[in-house]
């Protein structure tokens, strides 16, 4: 029977309940009803964010598929495709670090080989609570293992990401994986059924009982009781994955299938409704047939596990056995669990009783899509927050930026993934971007991922601007030019008035500067309810930006290379402090606005910096974030092979720790041969941007002068070691 | 020369090892399949890095019962060549056609990064293109790379001149810091008596191409291919 009580324990409001009594035509039975609350929960219907994203742009000449496949594809000519998107893995990461960040890179790795790619990179972006707790350290190091332990195995690199920290991550932290795929333009696979007749053949694991309602749970608050929801984490098996990514490709290769979807969130359930929902058939699959591997599931059980490294296919009844030929040459089961039906129904047998028989449409297209209450806009924050004393030893507060853990080196973390496998990456992680060279052509990809979830609280729509312009900022500074976004976008609850405001004006934000750049966006993912006892985490887009850089001879790499380059600085330096790490880190302080963006004047440096990558003129290039200009100087010292210092002298008119430390936006550093800086400056001047020189490359000091007087001068030697160490030292015995 | 790349389930390195014999050395090279029992008359099998059956009991461990390294096992014992790179290396020892065995590296994490080795040996088949002392950059990435044998057995490898590369700094010095698994004696890379079979830990495959950051790993293609 169900009854209110079973209404809620499925996440389901009672006007939910009555729409699927309307929509079926009675009441459903539990394993309808189990149906339906996976599939209308938050995590897989994006009933609360669907309004919003629909502004973003999706459209362009390169776009082959943008959102609502499994993965977007942008063409990058040749007849080759990229397949490329992120999705988040927060709360069971939090549940269970290894097996919840494992599994993360699972899902978005099938997301990318069941369109047909091979996945080629993958790349993180995790936030954690300070490491001065243990249990910080504790879910970090075991998100790390975990995404070390499946990524490694499977074989596809991960060659960058970024780690942050702050307080608001550490009851709730943040996975997010982004996995990037290559194919060729006419083997591309959708999640489609063909006409009815066909096979539908399920592949790879056997189901357990892991992860039942894994996407319910993630679509609720965490409260104190979160260790009861560990049997709702699935458990993976990158062995099995290997084999499951090199069968699937098999068959696509030899044209074998018709369609093909993964079982991720809400597993079994999820294929059986979506494929033949985007096809305008229905299926019917009997479940006696699935593969098991605990004996007495129930349908409901078999349904909603969440077992890992399965497939569903759809094949014509003739290609069925040569099908099952390659999967068993991998070792793999290919089991026929029904077939496709006209008349738009899901058909669920067990033990020869129909246990579902619901609409396909219901199921997957007519979950409510909310319009949340949204907050008032916040009334600004006034420009000047705060004057802190004027800092007397600039050194010092260099070496204290340097050894914070969000800008210290995250070589500790970069050197548990295999980041070379494949034999592709160019660039090693660390750098502005990933950077892929494509085989046999003169082509590379480039990767980044990025956002300030500071900013984005600060001012949620700057947060949003800021984000995709420092990752295209981060393309322009290796010489690639952006061809697509996918974003995840982590919040709180939405039913909290201020998560919605946060929401929208941060996917306005991100919508206007997409447009900016005329860059689609091809998908994404969003993560709510990122609340634990009550909190909710600063709003966190991570904007996932691939570039192409037309010829891999032209690759920029951050680093100084030689004495003697010029140092130019691209850009403006405004007076820009709050929002700044030097504030957080040294005052505490956490208040005001963001700094300012103006998108114009973004274009044009990163415009000026791509033009002189083109034409071959730079030595390195870097941009300028975190810490703003004296971090930068350091760390493009640390990046190149000598560890060379630089002198850089300043003039402006502007508080010298605001010029030091300050984080204004649209900033690149650039070294080149003195020869080739009339060069550069040229093209700063058709650009309509300020450029100039502000020193040279060369010694073992970094020396920064201001008007004439040394304001900041540290050992490099020093400064490294205090950048390298800084995330090492907390984990002491695993060194 | 013709060269075989085994693709074991769950070799990841397959694909780069086949890349750099075929497309960068532009060597003959073909695939050998695990369950066949052909080796397709190569002149040097090479066994790839990767998690060969998910390497879930131990490194190395199950590869060894496939039908393919029945095949290997007779293969080196009448003089063939066998290189194995990595997860290759692992189930080279455990065939037991190289002696010693892998432990866990010393700090218990997964080990990806450029490391310098020291050619020890210039007189093997696998280096004879290099010299003694030369220091190689390339990359290493194991779990299980932690070199183990007990002491009569490293004291007889030693003797032989058995031990072809190890772990060293920049500038050839076997320094502590350098040996960044903890093997005994440094050791990254050792044949076996005969001299046709090697293993090391270091991807050479990785290092073949400068715009990868390194060419270094050419020196021992370039020996399996030129005349000893």
């Amino acid at each position: 029977m169900i009854d209110q009580n079973v209404i809620d324990n499925h996440n389901l409001t009672r006007g939910e309940y009555e729409l699927i009594v309307r929509l079926i035509g009675r009441e459903p039975n539990l394993t309808e009803l189990g149906v339906f609350s996976a599939m209308w929960s938050e995590h897989c219907s994006y009933k609360s964010s669907k309004f919003y994203l629909k502004q973003l742009p999706t459209k362009g000449t390169n776009v082959v598929q943008g959102p609502g496949e499994n993965a977007g594809i942008i063409d990058i000519g040749d007849g080759q495709v990229i397949v490329f998107k992120i999705e988040s893995h927060n709360h069971p990461s939090f549940i269970e670090p290894f097996q919840g960040a494992a599994t993360g890179v699972g899902g978005i790795l099938r997301d990318i080989f069941t369109m047909g790619a091979r996945p080629i990179a993958i790349l993180d972006s995790l936030r954690f609570g300070p490491l001065t707790s243990p249990k910080n350290r504790a879910i970090m190091d075991g998100v790390i293992s975990g995404i070390s332990s499946y990524g490694n195995s499977i074989g596809v690199p991960t060659v960058g990401g970024e780690v942050y920290f702050d307080d608001c991550y550490a009851l709730n932290p943040l996975v997010n994986v982004f996995c990037l795929g290559l194919a060729e333009k006419d083997k591309v696979f959708y999640a489609k059924t063909g006409g009815a007749g066909n096979a539908v053949l399920y592949v790879g694991s056997k189901t357990g009982r892991d992860g039942i309602h894994g996407a319910t749970m993630a679509s609720a608050e965490f409260g104190k009781e979160t260790e009861h929801k560990r049997p709702n984490v699935q458990v993976g098996d990158p062995f099995k994955e290997k084999l499951l990514l090199e069968a699937c490709l098999e068959v696509m290769d030899k044209d074998l299938i018709v369609g093909i979807q993964d079982m991720g969130a809400a597993g079994l359930t999820c294929s059986t409704a979506e494929m033949p929902a985007k096809s305008g058939t229905g299926l019917e699959i009997d479940l006696d047939k699935v593969p098991q591997r605990e004996e007495g599931m129930t349908p409901y059980e078999i349904l909603l596990s969440e077992s890992q490294e399965r497939m569903l296919i759809v094949a014509l009844p003739e290609k069925v056995k040569a099908v099952r030929e390659v999967f068993a040459k991998w070792d793999l089961d290919a089991v026929e669990i029904g077939r496709v039906i006209d008349g738009g129904r899901m058909k669920v047998r067990f033990h020869g009783e129909l246990v579902v028989d619901v609409p396909v449409s219901a199921v997957v297209d007519l979950c409510p899509i909310y319009q949340r209450p949204v907050a008032p806009a916040a009334e600004p924050a006034p420009a000047v927050h705060l004057t802190p004393p004027l800092p007397k030893d600039c050194g010092g507060l260099l070496l204290e930026l340097l050894a914070s853990p969000t800008i210290a080196d995250k070589e500790w973390v970069f050197r548990q993934y295999d980041h070379m496998v494949q034999t592709n990456t160019m660039l090693l992680p660390g750098a502005d971007a990933a950077v892929l060279r494509i085989k046999d052509s003169k082509k590379a990809l480039a990767v980044t991922l990025d956002g300030n979830s500071l900013y984005a609280r600060l001012d949620p729509r700057s947060g949003g601007l800021i984000a995709v312009a420092e990752a295209c900022r981060n393309l322009a500074c290796v010489g690639a030019r952006p061809v697509g976004v996918t974003n995840c976008l982590n919040f709180g609850n939405p039913e909290k008035p201020e998560v919605m405001r946060q929401f929208k004006e941060v996917v306005e934000g991100m919508s206007e500067a997409c447009r900016a750049f005329g860059i689609p966006v091809t998908g994404g993912n969003v993560s709510f309810y990122n609340d634990t006892e009550g909190a909710s985490i600063h709003p966190t887009p991570v904007l996932g930006i691939v570039g192409l850089l037309k010829n891999i001879d032209k690759v920029v790499t951050p680093g100084f290379k030689s004495a003697g380059d010029t140092v130019v600085l691209l850009g403006e330096n405004t007076a820009e402090l709050t929002g700044s790490e030097y504030l957080k880190v040294h005052f505490k302080d956490e208040g005001g606005r963001p700094p300012a963006i103006d998108l114009a004047g973004e274009k044009a440096v990163q415009e000026t910096c791509l033009a002189a990558a083109e034409a071959g003129l730079l030595r390195s290039a870097h941009d300028l974030s975190e810490g703003g200009l004296a971090v930068c100087a350091a760390e493009s010292g640390f990046f190149g092979d000598d560890r060379l210092g630089c002198e850089l002298d300043l003039d402006d008119d502007i508080r010298m720790d605001a010029l030091l430390f300050g984080e204004a936006q649209s900033r690149i550093l650039a070294t080149l041969t003195p020869s080739n800086v009339e060069g550069l400056l040229h093209l700063a001047r058709l650009n309509g941007i300020k450029a100039r020189v502000v020193g040279k490359v060369g010694g073992d000091v970094l020396r920064i002068r201001h008007k004439g007087r040394d304001v900041l001068t540290v050992p490099v030697k020093t400064a490294f070691e205090t950048w390298k160490e800084a995330i090492p030292r907390h984990f002491m015995f695993q060194r | 020369m013709k060269f075989g790349v085994v693709a074991f389930p769950g070799s990841n390195c397959d694909f780069d090892t086949f890349y750099a014999f075929h497309d960068v050395m532009k060597q003959p090279t073909v695939w050998l399949w695990h369950k066949d029992h052909s080796l397709k008359d190569v002149d040097c099998v090479v066994l790839p890095g990767g998690f060969s059956y998910g390497d879930y009991l131990r490194s190395g461990a199950i590869a060894r019962f496939s039908p393919l390294m029945q095949e290997v096992r007779e293969f080196a014992a009448k003089g063939g060549l066998v290189l194995g790179i990595c997860n290759g290396f692992q189930v080279l020892l455990e065939l037991g056609l190289l002696p010693g065995a892998m432990l866990r590296n010393q700090h218990l994490k997964f080990l990806c990064r450029f490391v310098s080795i020291r050619l020890e040996n210039a007189r093997t088949r696998f280096t004879h293109k290099g010299r003694t002392g030369q220091v190689l950059r390339i990359p290493i990435a194991h779990f299980d790379g932690n070199y183990f044998a007990p002491p009569e057995m490293l004291e007889e490898i030693e003797a032989n001149g058995q031990v072809v590369f190890r772990y060293a700094d920049a500038e050839g010095r076997l320094t502590e810091e350098a040996n960044v698994n903890g093997s005994l004696h440094g050791i990254a890379g050792l044949t076996n008596r005969m001299g046709n079979v090697m293993g090391m830990m270091p991807h050479p495959e990785r290092a073949s191409e400068t715009l990868l950051g390194s060419a270094d790993g050419r020196v021992i293609f370039e020996s399996l291919i030129s005349r000893f």
